[in-house]
């Protein structure tokens, strides 16, 4: 009972410090509003605006009709180019794909000799250059076997692929990243904010004057969770209400409860890991690069910006130990998918037992380095 | 002395200074005379600061004029030429200095500031630190050196380029007695030397004040008397500057002052409150505290007199818990201390040296919660509070800040809070450090109140011999060693002494801890060393940027991260490590998707169709699945990412030549993925058909294959990581050299030293050059190493310039390491510079930048940061010289936007840095 009050008036006190913090508050609007909304509504589909040219040696029927099937949005009104100007523009990245039509190539279709069309693709264009080549190639393989159907009557059979994309039909990347930006900012503001105000009070001076009062380290960790904690629950409520579902319009499917729960311990994790950071550094500089070297991570194989799917094995099981990681997938099942408690308690039992062991481990390291603070 | 009355050497007209609300400096006229020695006395808080930072030009001025050698120091021009002849030693020990350089580097840091050439260097150097006892502790670090040799090394650094003006702001303070007693005549001897030089000096303690040529009283921001330490005593009838002073103030200050008394105490021998054995702690090698042991009764004041660094401190701390001891035992009331018994905590009040309550919390608040944590009762919480308020007079201030506050009243503050649970002990920590005389006073008289009416034991710490006297008992110590414990009055007498300050001189110099005067070696060196004709010849007249200065900061800062190898190394260790694991890990190449079949047909054809999927390399196939409720529950649960649904019939549908469809269900909650997939099921559709197509066609006529030929120009088998390495190394030199120049300039702003950025002829785009400039050859260390784990370790070629891709890193650092500088330009904490160096650097570099969209793609302020941000064009860059095989002539074209950004970062940073405080 004791214990809980004092860790609720410790808890009181940080809050009271981060009123008075004018600059922090601006930075966690900043990151919780303008920062979300902008990455979220700057990323189209992959293929929006794709930048394409053609090499047209044919002059043939066929070939326009392969030319005039690319249009806006998904690529650029294709630039018809020379041969010799081929290499010059994709070195310079002008063009991300290039299409070569060769010389009598409707002629040889038509009468059956077959024939290739070359697809030339800068790969160091990463995303759009996989999904593209292979868009392009299905495009005018598509357009080829119409113009040779019309042309003549073969038979191929009737068969359609329907395809629907379950839960965001229009396959709109603004809902995806502006989830990710807010698992990103929660992740990285949780840290920082305990983790940075922790060596401030030991630069400070001030924690030295906790250490002399009837608190044990117990109570003044556990306060300082609590009350980063909050600050960054709050920031992420209104940012998914007002930014995400209210600006952005992204539709919510799942309980957002549960998905606020998922918060709660994803942040206790978050807390715990930004006291452990401070306890480690022995000053804000280094601090600072430990930060760097832990968010890249966190952020970029934690399933939140690639599929963790397609990363190696073992990076997928080590990657299982980082709270992100699950935080991620429940947020996507939650959110996206409207996955109830049934599919998403095994995100929670993680990140609860994460948080646990990370809450011990940075106890026992608080315990052990706060003499050493003083 | 005062040969000065000719023309002053400073004059200030109605000089005005606000923090905020708050009134510093309330019109001060003043003139003071050029060639002596000036002291400014007067309680804490009253402008002598922020005086002396306004006449060294460190702060701007706000109402007024001050004309320093003859200018206006509202003058820039006058400023920059007047600065190298100034010399400002701000308050705080070793404020201004390096801790993790030795003494020698701080003194070549400042003697390169002001344009001495290396053999003038060596030879001032030399002169200062033998003169001063230096000399053989030029390899020690500052920040290892006890206080006093801290203000000597202030001292030199000040005098190294020959100043007309010497401005010492509290040197002494926290200093012990024979150190004191030592910069005292150390400075006289230089004013012998130089008798040219004009010296202002603010002090606390009153007793120095008396050696002065000239003094003014200072009191309120304003100036209460002014003239020499007779004419002082003569105007105001008394004997000593502590009681002229108290004569001089106001009335209404005065009243109710009357000089400490201090009754006998009472206590019962044997009622023990503290009891010390032995206690001994050692720091590794260092013994900070060597065995101490003593006894102090219920009721007594207990004194410890020591310089700063004598282990008061530390044995302070012991006997609280926060320091577990090495060796040795002691009990509070009885009890053993032990850190985890929090009933005893409740017993003490303590009260460190740092001013450590919380800035942000008013007065009130302070005090309420330091009383809930010790659990007063709820109810009696504003009666105690108000309690407090009205016996530490706080009345006035209680719901303002601490921050604002004179320090006089701060520590009665933290008195109050100490006090607030009633302890039956107090540990005060050298409580009175800097405060002035009636502060210091009334705060005795309330620890006097304490002890003889509440019985509460006082532990205090001093380096004041006045209050050390009014102890019961005292304790002399220094390096860790109680000299000897008395009454007071017995030391005296024990040494044959006149003064207590007499005694403990004699106790230090036989335990052999001052360092004898060094008079003989001073004496050689320095009268070689024709100062006075040197004054102005050594200094090179301030002309526009200086390679030199640039350079000085340069070194320091170098030596400054080469000390901490931690952060060294972490940024390339961790640069590394990160890049192995993000070139490995992240890749557009999705597999493994997870799919399953609904089959209704159950037809050779559907099951044929089934197997092109599970054929795939991309796909892993799982249970099949019954039900379209399956489909929704099983892809809710994340388990499939494609469902692929073939309807009743097809085998048959399709025979006949009706028109059929497949369904083909796939998760879109992660949209980069469900383009692939779809891309994916897309192709093996249509090579599906195509088959189908070829088997009917080849029972009638053979046809020639129409193909698309896709190839993937410059990394043909699409491997990951000749994709992935390009871009991570630029990602990771533009977060990391950031974060590291972002605290670097912020920190000195935190810690103080950039107090030489205000007072040296050293110019903003000097100072940030020079800091950057080391984190530039960091970042280009970390990209050579990044470089060749790359082409080793990953075979990942430079199949273009190498020189090229060199040189655009460089660029691209110097714009990296810019954005760290314009972070920590603008703001004033770490945590801020950390977080706006965070924000601004790693959106832009993972998301606009271009490394996995490309910037032509993006949309709105998204394109727009992309467009102009040097990353996109260092990834452009980056992937032309590994992957395409481009040399200098095809990137230069991608450097310029980056070249034009330099000036225009670099350009930001020093508008927006200070050169002087506001």
């Amino acid at each position: 009972m004791r214990m809980l009050a004092n860790v609720y008036r410790l808890g009181v006190k940080e809050l009271w410090s981060l009123r008075r913090d004018t600059a922090m508050l601006v930075l966690i609007a900043f990151t919780f509003t303008l920062s979300v909304y902008s990455s979220a509504s700057s990323t189209p589909p992959t293929l929006n605006n794709a930048p394409i040219a053609i090499v047209d040696e044919d002059h043939s029927q066929l070939s326009q009709r392969i030319i005039s099937a690319f249009y806006p949005p998904e690529f650029k009104s294709p630039v018809l180019i020379s041969h010799a100007e081929v290499d010059e523009g994709l070195d310079k990245g002008t063009y991300t794909f290039v299409l070569n039509i060769p010389v009598n190539f409707q002629r040889d279709v038509l009468a059956g000799r077959g024939g290739e069309v070359q697809l030339n693709t800068d790969a160091t264009r990463m995303s759009q250059a996989f999904l593209g080549s292979g868009f392009i190639q299905q495009m005018v393989m598509g357009e080829i076997d119409e113009f040779v159907n019309r042309h003549r009557s073969q038979t191929t059979p009737q068969i359609d692929l329907e395809q629907r994309a379950q839960f965001n039909p229009s396959l709109d990347k603004s809902w995806f990243d502006s989830l990710s930006q807010i698992v990103n900012q929660i992740t990285m503001i949780s840290i920082i904010l305990t983790g940075a105000a922790l060596i401030r009070e030991r630069e400070h001076g001030t924690i030295e004057h906790l250490l002399v009062m009837p608190v044990t380290p117990t109570e003044i960790m556990l306060a300082k969770i609590w009350s980063s904690g909050l600050v960054v629950l709050v920031a992420s409520i209104l940012s998914l209400n007002l930014v995400v579902r209210g600006l952005l319009g992204v539709p919510v499917q799942g309980s957002l409860t549960l998905f606020f729960i998922g918060v709660a311990l994803h942040l206790f994790a978050t807390t715990s890991m930004g006291i452990f950071m401070a306890t480690v550094a022995r000053n804000m500089p280094q601090f600072g690069m430990l930060v760097v070297l832990t968010l890249l991570p966190l952020q970029m194989l934690s399933g939140g910006s690639s599929p963790r799917e397609s990363m190696p094995e073992l990076l997928q099981n080590i990657m299982l130990v980082a709270p992100t990681t699950h935080f991620v997938e429940l947020g996507q099942s939650v959110l996206f998918r409207g996955a109830g408690l049934e599919v998403v308690w095994v995100q929670l039992l993680s990140l609860a037992l994460i948080g646990t062991t990370l809450f011990t481990l940075s106890l026992l390291r608080f315990r052990k380095t706060i003499g050493q603070m003083a | 002395m005062a040969n000065g009355t000719a023309s002053p050497v400073v004059r200030l007209q109605g000089v005005h200074l606000h923090y905020g609300k708050l009134e510093a400096l309330a019109g001060i006229d003043l003139d003071v005379p050029a060639g002596c020695m000036v002291g400014l006395i007067g309680p804490d808080g009253v402008g002598k600061s922020s005086l002396l930072s306004l006449v060294s030009g460190a702060r701007a001025v706000q109402g007024g004029t001050i004309e320093t050698l003859g200018g206006d120091m509202r003058s820039r021009r006058h400023r920059e030429q007047v600065c190298t002849r100034i010399a400002y030693m701000p308050q705080g020990l070793g404020k201004n200095l390096y801790p993790t350089l030795s003494v020698e580097e701080n003194l070549q840091f400042f003697a390169r500031l002001f344009g001495h050439d290396a053999a003038e260097r060596r030879r001032r150097i030399d002169a200062l630190t033998r003169s001063t006892g230096l000399h053989s502790f030029l390899d020690r670090p500052a920040g290892k050196l006890s206080g006093g040799m801290k203000q000597k090394l202030g001292l030199c650094c000040s005098l190294i380029h020959d100043p007309d003006l010497l401005i010492l702001d509290e040197p002494t303070t926290g200093v012990d007695p024979l150190a004191r007693s030592q910069f005292w005549d150390l400075i006289s001897r230089i004013r012998r030397e130089r008798p040219g030089m004009s010296v202002i000096v603010a002090t606390a303690y009153m007793d120095e004040a008396q050696r002065f040529d000239w003094l003014v009283a200072m009191d309120d921001g304003k100036v209460l008397d002014k003239g020499t330490p007779a004419e002082l005593l003569g105007r105001t009838g008394t004997d000593s500057l502590e009681a002229a002073f108290i004569q001089l103030l106001p009335d209404e200050k005065k009243r109710g002052y009357a000089p400490v008394e201090i009754p006998p105490l009472d206590a019962p021998e044997d009622d023990i409150a503290i009891e010390a054995q032995d206690l001994t702690m050692r720091f590794g090698d260092f013994v900070a505290v060597d065995n101490v042991s003593f006894r102090i009764r219920r009721g007594e004041i207990f004194g410890f007199l020591g310089s700063n660094g004598c282990g008061k401190s530390t044995t302070m701390k012991m006997l609280t818990g926060l320091l577990p001891a090495s060796e040795g035992r002691a009990w509070l009331f009885g009890h053993e201390v032990d850190p985890k018994d929090l009933d005893t905590r409740r017993r003490v009040g303590y009260m460190s040296q740092a001013f450590s309550l919380y800035g942000e919390l008013t007065v009130r608040q302070n005090l309420e919660l330091h009383a809930r944590l010790f659990h007063v009762p709820e109810a009696d919480i504003p009666a105690r509070v108000d309690e407090m308020i009205a016996r530490f007079d706080l009345h006035a201030s209680q719901d303002a800040l601490p921050d604002g506050m004179p320090l006089g009243m701060r520590q009665r503050l933290s008195l109050a809070v100490a006090m607030v649970h009633k302890p039956e002990l107090l540990i005060l920590d050298e409580p009175t450090s800097g405060v002035d005389p009636i502060a210091r006073d009334s705060f005795w008289r309330l620890l006097i109140e304490l002890s003889r009416r509440d019985r509460v034991t006082i532990f205090i710490s001093t380096h004041f011999m006045n209050e050390a006297e009014r102890c019961d008992r005292m304790s002399m110590m220094h390096a860790g060693k109680v000299l000897d414990s008395d009454v007071p009055a017995r030391l005296v007498e024990k040494r044959g002494a006149q003064t207590l300050e007499e005694a403990f001189i004699g106790y230090l110099v036989e335990a052999g801890g001052g360092t004898p005067e060094p008079d003989e070696d001073a004496k050689a060196p320095a009268s070689q060393t024709p100062d006075a004709s040197l004054t102005h010849v050594a200094i090179p007249r301030r002309s526009g940027f200086s390679l030199q200065r640039m350079l000085s900061y340069l070194w320091r800062e170098t030596l400054e991260l080469q000390r901490d190898r931690v952060r060294a190394t972490l940024a390339l260790g961790g640069s590394l490590i990160l890049l192995i694991v993000i070139g490995f890990g992240v890749s557009n190449d999705v597999n493994n998707l997870r799919y399953a079949v609904l089959d209704r047909d159950q037809t050779t054809l559907s099951r044929n169709y089934a197997l092109e999927l599970s054929g795939s390399r991309y796909f892993t196939e799982r249970p099949a699945i019954t039900d379209y409720a399956e489909i929704d529950r099983r892809m809710r649960s994340g388990e499939l990412a494609l469902a692929i649904e073939i309807p009743h019939g097809f085998a048959r549908d399709v025979q006949r030549g009706k028109q059929v469809a497949i369904g083909a269900w796939f998760d879109g909650s992660m949209p980069q993925r469900a383009e692939t997939v779809q891309g994916y099921i897309r192709g093996m559709h249509q090579h599906w058909l195509a088959d189908q197509a070829r088997m009917q066609a080849s029972t009638t006529t053979r046809t020639g294959e129409i193909t698309v030929q896709g190839r993937y120009r410059y990394n043909p088998d699409v491997k990951s990581l000749p994709a992935m390495v390009p871009a991570v190394i630029p990602m990771l030199l533009l977060m990391l050299p950031a974060m590291l120049t972002a605290l670097a300039v912020v920190r000195e702003k935190e810690i103080g030293s950039i107090i030489n950025l205000y007072v040296t002829p050293v110019t903003r785009t000097e100072f940030l050059l020079g800091k950057q400039l080391p984190y530039v050859g960091l970042a280009m260390i970390n990209f050579a190493l990044m470089l060749l784990l790359t082409v080793t370790v990953f075979g990942v070629p430079v199949t273009g310039s190498v020189l090229a891709l060199t040189l655009a890193m460089l660029i691209y650092c110097v714009c990296a390491t810019g954005m760290g500088l314009l972070a920590s330009a603008v703001t004033k904490s770490q945590i801020a510079a950390m977080l706006i160096a965070m924000v601004g650097t790693i959106i832009p570099a993972t998301k606009f930048g271009g490394m996995s969209d490309p910037v032509s793609s993006l949309e709105g302020v998204g394109r727009l940061i992309g467009e102009i941000h040097p990353a996109n064009y260092m990834f452009t860059i980056s992937r032309g010289a590994f992957n395409k095989a481009l040399d200098f002539g095809d990137l230069v074209s991608s450097m310029w936007p980056m070249l034009l950004a330099v000036p225009i970062i670099l350009g930001a940073s020093i508008a927006l840095l200070k050169k002087q405080e506001r």
